[in-house]
């Protein structure tokens, strides 16, 4: 029992560290009908300016705000200058163009931090172990990081559903022109969107840095997941991608730990891990696809979307 | 009238080429050169490079001219590569290759071009026994022996119950199935996770705790090992549970892991304090020219170069008779920086293999020192399945 509530809670924190680059993504996509790739490299560029200032100001804190503030910046810029001239073109162009960017980002770091991948050690406070109940321990960090996503998560909610911004960006995601037309600043709502997906995703980046090592292409790993989120959550919808992650996250993580002991019944250890680790990892796409033929417009879509 | 004048300038310059190359071995070099594990591929180099600078970049009378290519540990790459080097470039000798699948897949492309190819790391199962081939020689091991020398350590340290760990493909398989061999103890748990790839552990880490083990074995190589180190430190099991590794802890990945791997006991064919001189002139240049340790990866490619070598100066350079060239590294003429090395029938090294632990040296830097020997004169189990043809 006490394995299941660890393995569940394994799923939740993989799901938040998902929906923190998802939410951006999903927010982008809906209002500016733009799809960016490059999206997994701002989560790569947060870990490494992490992994970077962190250990410069000797405090996790002040170097992870140092570490968002450069990803938003570089979320500002890299809008500014490569996805602005994008906006109007078709999703052809728009992949295309940031999936340049991609591989920029790959060799960039590689020029600036080396080949090499870094490491950046837990801060000391959160790096023990806390004890949940009867033989289930758990590590502080990874809890730390589970309540950190919820009220981001809620901060969010609370931003989008409650506030005038977020009504804005609301009526923005379900129709941009209308929203334009009744006299709302829609570029400025793009720029502050692609802003807010920039600081998540370096978030995000920063949470990951202790726990993954921080290594050239870690956010194309995460991008695929991330698109799957979105798509299976509706496109444009904040709730949606939260649910969608839960659900993948979920999914990952129980069906890593619980698939291989079940094949084991009827396969030998190896056979069983190997069909286990693809029936896991297909798992996730086989609910897309389901998605897509049942609900098309994903199964949390933003209100008025057509 | 023009036309023939150019095509006979042509012949000539073509026959000139020829004639030079006479005065060259070319060799082809493949292995990870980008991506996160692009360290391993740059620290074979490295340890090729080095030979070749000891040499005076010349095997016998031959200059050496190496072609370098980049499989980005991917199998379908590797052959890739391996096929531009044997048909386009038209090289003597292919060498390199970290990882098994990778090797596995380019193994046939010179098999079938009649050109040597020598791994200076990876040892598929596949390749020792029933696959061997006339033209392919390891200068490392085969995958199972480290390992297996693993496991009767664990047997001398009394471990009872054993959880096993290693990523899902055919040096992970061989691995696991080398500690298995000789391990007398209960494998508890057993798990192969995905490759490459999988960045978080916490599953099997879980799993790990719920069950208890008397000791951990994974092998984790390049970065995913100190990926894994880190996050079961995270786990508060290290200390609590002792793990034991096979090419997971080393020279790439000590300066990462640091104080977290002090005390580590793993077991390897060489280590860096081996008492012999080629290993001590090795090791001391390396250190100059890189500033830092060498790993086994690069020592293993020192002995390829070496071995090489070896064979092109028994040959007087005459590197179109084959026959002459197999039997000449059949002999393995070479001093190894593992003190000593030679060849089973199946073109795989009989050789010592030794525990070691990982200790801070009088600067403070981390390093590995032997503190043992596990297996003397040990020949892989698959060489009888070799028909050698």
């Amino acid at each position: 029992m006490s394995l299941l509530i660890e393995q569940t809670l394994n799923g939740v924190q993989l799901a938040l560290l998902l929906f923190l680059v998802a939410a951006g993504l999903t927010l982008v996509f809906g209002i500016m009908d733009f799809m960016n790739l490059s999206h997994g490299s701002l989560f790569m560029m947060g870990a490494y300016f992490a992994a970077t200032f962190v250990p410069m100001t000797g405090s996790f804190v002040l170097g992870g705000l140092l570490a968002i503030m450069c990803t938003t910046l570089l979320g500002f810029a890299v809008e500014a200058i490569w996805l602005r001239p994008l906006f109007g073109r078709g999703h052809l162009d728009q992949v295309l163009g940031t999936f340049g960017l991609v591989l920029f980002f790959n060799d960039f770091v590689r020029l600036v931090w080396g080949a090499a991948g870094r490491t950046l050690a837990v801060p000391q406070m959160l790096a023990g172990q806390v004890s949940l109940g009867p033989s289930l321990t758990y590590p502080v960090y990874r809890l730390v990081l589970i309540g950190a996503g919820l009220v981001v998560a809620g901060g969010l909610y609370l931003l989008v559903q409650r506030t005038k911004a977020g009504m804005v960006i609301r009526a923005a995601a379900s129709d941009r022109d209308m929203a334009g037309a009744i006299g709302a600043d829609v570029t400025l709502v793009s720029t502050f969107v692609f802003g807010l997906g920039a600081a998540l995703a370096g978030l995000a980046g920063l949470f990951a840095a202790p726990l993954l090592t921080v290594q050239i292409g870690m956010g194309d790993n995460i991008l695929i997941l991330t698109l799957v989120i979105i798509v299976i959550g509706g496109l444009g919808s904040v709730r949606g991608a939260f649910l969608a992650a839960l659900i993948v996250g979920l999914i990952d993580a129980l069906g890593r730990a619980y698939l291989p002991e079940l094949l084991r019944l009827v396969l030998s250890p190896v056979a069983a891990s190997t069909a286990a680790g693809a029936l896991s990892s297909v798992a996730i796409y086989i609910l897309l696809a389901a998605v897509l033929l049942v609900k098309p417009q994903g199964l949390f879509p933003a209100r008025g979307a057509r | 009238m023009l036309r023939s004048v150019v095509s006979g300038l042509a012949v000539l310059g073509l026959a000139a080429a020829a004639n030079a190359q006479t005065n060259k071995i070319k060799i082809g070099y493949v292995n990870t050169f980008s991506g996160p594990n692009a360290f391993i591929g740059n620290d074979e180099k490295d340890g090729f490079e080095l030979a070749l600078d000891h040499l005076g970049r010349k095997m016998g009378n031959l200059d050496v001219q190496m072609i370098y290519e980049d499989d980005q540990i991917k199998p379908e790459v590797g052959r890739q590569v391996t096929e531009k080097l044997l048909q386009s470039d038209k090289v003597d000798v292919v060498t390199g290759y970290n990882w098994s699948n990778v090797l596995l897949a380019s193994v046939k492309p010179a098999i079938d071009a009649k050109t040597f190819i020598i791994s200076g790391n990876a040892g598929p199962s596949q390749l020792a026994g029933e696959a061997c081939s006339p033209w392919f020689f390891s200068a490392s091991w085969q995958n199972d022996q480290t390992p297996m020398a693993l496991g009767e350590l664990l047997n001398r340290r009394n471990v009872k119950k054993l959880f096993v760990l290693a990523p899902n493909y055919a040096a992970g398989k061989d691995m696991a199935a080398g500690v298995k061999k000789t391990f007398k103890g209960e494998v508890v748990g057993e798990e192969y996770t995905r490759w490459p790839g999988q960045v978080d552990f916490s599953t099997e880490l879980s799993k790990v705790r719920s069950i208890k083990p008397d000791a951990v074995w994974v092998f984790y190589p390049g970065q995913a090992g100190a990926q894994f180190i880190q996050q079961y430190s995270q786990a508060g099991l290290l200390g609590q549970i002792p793990i034991y590794s096979s090419f997971t802890v080393d020279a790439l990945t000590l300066p990462q892991l640091k104080d977290l791997a002090l005390g580590h006991v793993s077991t390897q064919e060489w280590v860096q304090d081996l008492d012999n001189p080629a290993n001590k002139k090795f090791v001391g240049d390396f250190r100059k020219k890189y500033g830092r340790y060498p790993s086994y990866y690069s020592a293993q490619n020192y002995d390829a170069a070496m071995l090489i070598a070896s064979a092109v100066v028994a040959t007087g350079g005459k590197l179109d008779d084959k026959e002459a060239f197999r039997a000449a590294l059949e002999k393995a003429d070479f001093q190894s920086v593992r003190g000593k090395f030679r060849y089973n029938t199946n073109h795989f090294p009989i050789q010592d293999f030794y525990a070691q632990e990982v200790v801070k040296d009088a600067q403070g830097e981390f390093t590995m020192k032997t503190i043992g020997t596990v297996f003397t004169d040990m020949k892989d189990v698959f060489y009888e399945k070799c028909p050698m043809k």
